[in-house]
């Protein structure tokens, strides 16, 4: 695979831009990338942007949920920002449980979340 | 519904439906490219597209997961009825069927170790749902989505 991963770094946040229609494989590739990076760069929070996915189906729901714990297991946050509405909707009533996901309505609030989330835990972290 | 049209255009109504055969889990970008064309036509608003998309996801999935070799075929056409146009569209495989149909349409019940969302949640996502399941022989699912 050509494509490029969709990762940005920015201070101790990685950003993840979903965007488009996007297969299984390139859904899990994604979430592989992510995780070394947050090992490797030793990350403290991953902003998950979903704005671009007009369609998120139990599959990317679940692998989304996966990387969110596999964060946390590395001792970092995750937040997710800019779910359309149309898509939360659906989640919802296809029945896939987000509720132990962190999620926000922008990038900004969404930064400002990451930042609450790893001051509460820095006690216990550093 | 009588397969003639291979290509992914979509269709007006009264038209050959469109046929995606699945033979593989790549085929899905297929199947949600073709409903979300197919919408477009039907004046599906975005809530109720997305919730079609989405749904023929879950379905084209379980194909790709659960029928023999992974292989099936979708039929995709548009559906008018009185004033009102809809996008209906026809999953069906010839694998080993579901032996209990009550179970696997319920929330939670899974064979493949998922989370069991697929049927039920599908249901519920649209405004027409028929399953149709011969142990040994196949499933055939017809989903519809009206756009009011
Ligand atoms: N096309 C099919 N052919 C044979 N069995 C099927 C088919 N579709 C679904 N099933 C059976 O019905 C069960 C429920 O399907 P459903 O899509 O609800 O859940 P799942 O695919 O197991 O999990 P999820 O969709 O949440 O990932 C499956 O576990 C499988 O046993
Ligand atoms: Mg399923």
């Amino acid at each position: 695979m050509l494509e490029q991963v969709p990762l940005q770094r920015l201070g101790h946040t990685i950003i993840v831009t979903l965007q488009g229609d996007l297969d299984d494989a390139t859904v899990e590739r994604i979430e592989r990338a992510v995780t070394d990076e947050v090992a490797k760069v030793r990350a403290r929070g991953v902003l998950i942007d979903v704005s671009g996915l007009a369609v998120v189906d139990s599959f990317v729901a679940r692998v989304i949920a996966r990387l969110v714990g596999m964060v946390a297991l590395l001792g970092a946050v995750s937040t997710i920002v800019g779910i359309q509405p149309a898509v939360a909707i659906t989640l919802v009533e296809l029945g896939v449980p987000m509720d132990h996901v962190h999620t926000a309505l922008n990038a900004e609030q969404g930064m400002a979340r990451l930042r609450r989330m790893w001051d509460d835990t820095t006690g216990y972290r550093r | 519904m009588t397969p003639l049209a291979t290509a992914a255009e979509p269709r007006a109504p009264g038209e050959a439906p469109t046929l995606v055969q699945i033979t593989g889990e790549a085929d899905l970008l297929r199947v949600r490219s073709t409903l979300r064309a197919q919408a477009q036509v039907a004046g599906l608003g975005l809530t109720a597209a997305t919730k079609l998309v989405t749904a023929g996801s879950e379905l084209a999935r379980n194909i790709v997961r659960y029928a023999t070799h992974g292989q099936g075929v979708v039929l995709v056409e548009t559906a008018e009825e009185g004033s009102r146009r809809g996008v209906r569209a026809r999953f069906s495989d010839d694998g080993p069927g579901i032996v209990d149909l009550g179970a696997a349409m319920t929330d939670g019940y899974s064979s493949g170790g998922s989370m069991g969302l697929g049927l039920p949640g599908s249901r519920r996502l649209m405004d027409e749902f028929e399953i149709d399941s011969v142990p040994g022989r196949g499933t055939t699912i017809v989903i519809c989505q009206w756009n009011r």
